[in-house]
């Protein structure tokens, strides 16, 4: 039976090209394989193969052709033997791009403004009221939630820059290496982009690692395999294999570590779909959360930081304590204005609380303690009743998570805000090494005070 | 080249060798017809095809057990025909469409398959050789016997990650065959304008991973070599390299002139080291097969890659609903 021979598509956004030149002639015999023509695209001349093999019987579209439209039949190619001086060229078929117009066309309808959903908050308390508390350091806290869960399973390991011998940089996997041994704590060599692959493999191929950078600094070496291959397989796989596992170590600004030591990665990472982001501020958070985030069947990055490691909270005294994820926690209440922050920056949100209430202003402080999923309902929730909002974190100002808090309150509460939302944010220069330019670049207590001022006109 | 070729007495069967010639050419006719599907508009973006390099995969994959993992680049098609995925759900996730591996989410170059042990399928040149070194790790982890096939090319070669996991490779023991198919090309440079020294096998030797290099053109090559690192790595030795040198007779991707050599250069490979007539000539002389033998099983695969087409062109694409599905697993009750 004869077949058309069409005009091809030859590069991803080409619709028509030049057909500059037959390589074959009515009655030549080819091969599949064999070049048949010549094509120019507007990038290039490519040369067209047969697909098929038989004889050449008609061609239809003569060389030095311009602007034939890709799917036009050019030839006609017979099986040895047929006859196809009869032969009639069928209009073009072009089943493929007539559905996929179809199906834009359908996908850009116009979104329709949906009335903003009210929220609802998750009010539930974190643990039982009576529950017996004890204090414990945020790297403690960290170091009985891996233990736990290591214990609990046996696909969870340890990998990481000194995480074994030394103890841990920051001494966060104390006593690990003595209890589960070299198999499930292990020492990497300084190769953050090659280990953490590794590790996104080894959680493809069924176990649940836990990957501790020294600092998150040096995950922007690892990045590629964090953002590329761990978070987006899942959906590339159509929801066939993934990668459970945890990402953790110190971020943010330490002290007096200059300006490649002192990043705070949680705005970028929490832009990423198929990734989830935890930033603690206190021990019962940082226990329960990494428990949640061991547990979780998808990549989890767990924003640790350094100053906090040694601060002591009260964690309850709970087997199995776990925090969901996208539950944010109200440290405070109040009713004047809304303080939303996460990880180191909660000190400077309760640091300000604690003044403004000396000058008469009640402000809620909310502790997001995930940025993907965000707690939206508690924010708004505060926001409706307080009519005012400054964010507070140690990131760049730019496309921080207050820009994005910002936007939402303006999108779900803007007639209920009585005030501009003020993001207060870590300046926007890299961190400077002189102790007082370092000063001047973080956030502070005190910004965070002119700015509550600011949204309560005091 | 001077790869090692197979020795005349190469232990293989006549009804090894048929199954070769099938493998092959279903990847090659495949291949030629996603080129044409591609031609056509319905199969969109970058699609990298594997013709002239069949032996390898097919050579690799003849020492390969079940359970074995395999993973490579976006050069993947022909990767995961011969680890037995299904043809049909292969080309319908190069039209992107729902009956596609990936429900059509993927595409041509992030494809995978749980059931196979096929984990991708991957569009960053080089990120491939940590994470095949990982499920290696998994597996020494859970002492379960199993090997890892790790794909790559020249190119990636090149890239910093493979030898960091070159070094913790090695230093670990782990079970991974790092298979580096040298088609000479990264996409239009040649290996002598990017590469210092030539021979990649022997960058191993700097971690104490053996390696050798192999005729990728002749499978029964691959076959032997494959054997020897299948058991090196079983055998709890660590890693082994291959570096299989092969030749791609298209061009990088579809839309890739090659401009960057001759005609007579590709045209001279097709004619004198083409792997699939390889061993055609060798099921013919051995009389392991007569012409009608190859010409019934040329029809047979003809007729599995028209469906295959078929099958793409009919799958429905995908609901608008899996725009929001799969970016997040559920946790078990």
């Amino acid at each position: 039976m004869a077949t058309e021979i069409l005009m091809p598509a030859l590069s991803p956004t080409m619709e028509d090209g030049t057909l500059a030149k037959w390589l074959v002639k009515e009655g030549d015999t080819v091969q599949s394989g064999d070049i048949i023509a010549e094509i120019e695209t507007d990038k290039a001349t490519m040369e067209f193969e047969a697909v098929d093999e038989g004889v050449i019987g008609k061609i239809l579209v003569a060389e030095g052709t311009e602007g034939v439209a890709v799917n036009t039949a050019i030839a006609i190619l017979a099986e040895d033997g047929e006859d196809v001086s009869t032969l009639e060229v069928a209009p073009t078929a072009d089943a493929g791009s007539k559905t996929a117009a179809t199906a834009t066309s359908e996908a850009s309808a116009p979104a329709r403004a949906a009335p903003p959903e009210a929220p609802q908050p998750d009010l539930s308390p974190d643990w039982p009221e009576g529950t017996p508390m004890k204090t414990s350091t945020v790297r403690e806290a960290l170091r009985d939630a891996m233990a736990e869960e290591m214990r609990a399973n046996d696909s969870v390991y340890l990998m990481g820059e000194e995480v074994a011998e030394y103890q841990g940089a920051y001494k966060v996997s104390q006593g690990l290496l003595d209890e589960f041994g070299a198999k499930r704590v292990i020492d990497t060599p300084i190769t953050e982009h090659g280990f953490a692959g590794i590790a996104v493999g080894a959680a493809f191929g069924g176990l649940n690692p836990i990957v501790e950078f020294m600092t998150f600094n040096f995950a922007m070496q690892a990045i590629d395999q964090i953002i590329n291959s761990a978070a987006k397989t899942l959906y590339m796989s159509g929801g066939q294999m993934g990668a459970p596992m945890v990402f953790r170590g110190p971020n943010g600004a330490a002290a007096r570590v200059g300006a490649q030591h002192s990043h705070d990665y949680a705005a970028w990472y929490a832009q990423i779909p198929g990734l989830k982001v935890a930033m603690p501020y206190s021990a019962a958070d940082a226990k329960g959360l990494l428990k949640s985030a061991i547990r979780d069947p998808n990549p989890v990055i767990f924003l640790e930081n350094e100053i906090l490691y040694g601060r002591s909270f009260e964690v309850p005294a709970l087997d199995n304590f776990t925090i969901p994820f996208g539950k944010a926690r109200i440290w405070r209440e109040g009713s004047d204005v809304t303080i939303v922050s996460f990880g180191i920056g909660m000190q400077y949100a309760l640091e300000a609380a604690d003044k403004l209430a000396e000058d008469g202003i009640s402000a809620e402080v909310i502790d997001l303690r995930t940025l993907r999923p965000i707690d939206y309902d508690t924010v708004l929730a505060s926001v409706m009743k307080t009519n005012r909002c400054v964010t507070v974190e140690e990131g760049f100002p730019v496309g921080s998570i207050g820009n994005h808090l910002s936007a939402t309150i303006m999108q779900r509460a803007f007639d209920y805000l009585d005030a501009p939302v003020i993001n207060c944010a870590g300046k926007d220069v890299p961190m400077p090494y002189a102790a007082n330019l370092e000063k001047l670049a973080l956030v502070t207590t005190d910004e965070v005070i002119a700015a509550v001022k600011q949204v309560t006109y005091r | 080249m001077a790869a090692k070729r197979a020795t005349a007495k190469s232990n293989v069967s006549g009804e090894e060798l048929t199954q070769f010639y099938r493998d092959m050419l279903l990847i090659r006719r495949f291949e030629e017809k996603a080129g044409q599907l591609y031609g056509m508009g319905l199969i969109g973006g970058f699609c990298h095809l594997y013709i002239g390099q069949e032996a390898v995969v097919v050579g690799l994959e003849s020492a390969a057990e079940d359970g074995d993992k395999r993973i490579t680049s976006y050069r993947d098609h022909g990767h995961m025909l011969a680890c037995g995925m299904d043809a049909n759900g292969v080309m319908a996730e190069l039209t992107g469409r729902a009956g596609g591996y990936s429900k059509g989410k993927g595409g041509s170059m992030h494809m995978f398959s749980k059931e196979k042990h096929f984990y991708g399928g991957h569009g960053i040149v080089g990120a491939q050789v940590p994470l095949g070194a990982g499920l290696a790790f998994a597996d020494k982890y859970n002492g379960n016997g199993r090997v890892t096939f790790t794909y790559f090319g020249d190119g990636a070669a090149n890239q910093g990650q493979v030898y960091e996991t070159f070094n913790m490779a090695a230093l670990w023991d782990l079970p991974c065959i790092f298979v580096i198919e040298n088609n000479q090309y990264a996409m239009g440079t040649a290996q002598a304008r990017s590469t210092s020294s030539q021979d990649i096998y022997k960058r191993g030797e700097a971690f104490g991973i053996p390696g050798e290099m192999v005729d990728g053109m002749d499978v029964l090559a691959v076959k032997d070599a494959s054997e020897r690192a299948v058991k090196h790595c079983r055998s709890g030795k660590g890693p082994y390299i291959l570096e299989i040198k092969t030749y791609r007779y298209r061009g990088h991707s579809m839309s890739d002139p090659a401009k960057y050599r001759t005609r007579e250069e590709v045209q001279k490979m097709r004619e004198e080291r083409d792997p699939i007539e390889h061993v055609r000539q060798l099921l013919l002389t051995g009389k392991h097969a007569s012409e009608d033998d190859l010409k019934a099983i040329d029809k047979d695969i003809k007729a599995v890659v028209n469906a295959s087409a078929e099958f793409a062109k009919e799958s429905p694409l995908p609901d608008e609903a899996e725009l929001w599905t799969d970016i997040y697993a559920e946790a078990a009750q």
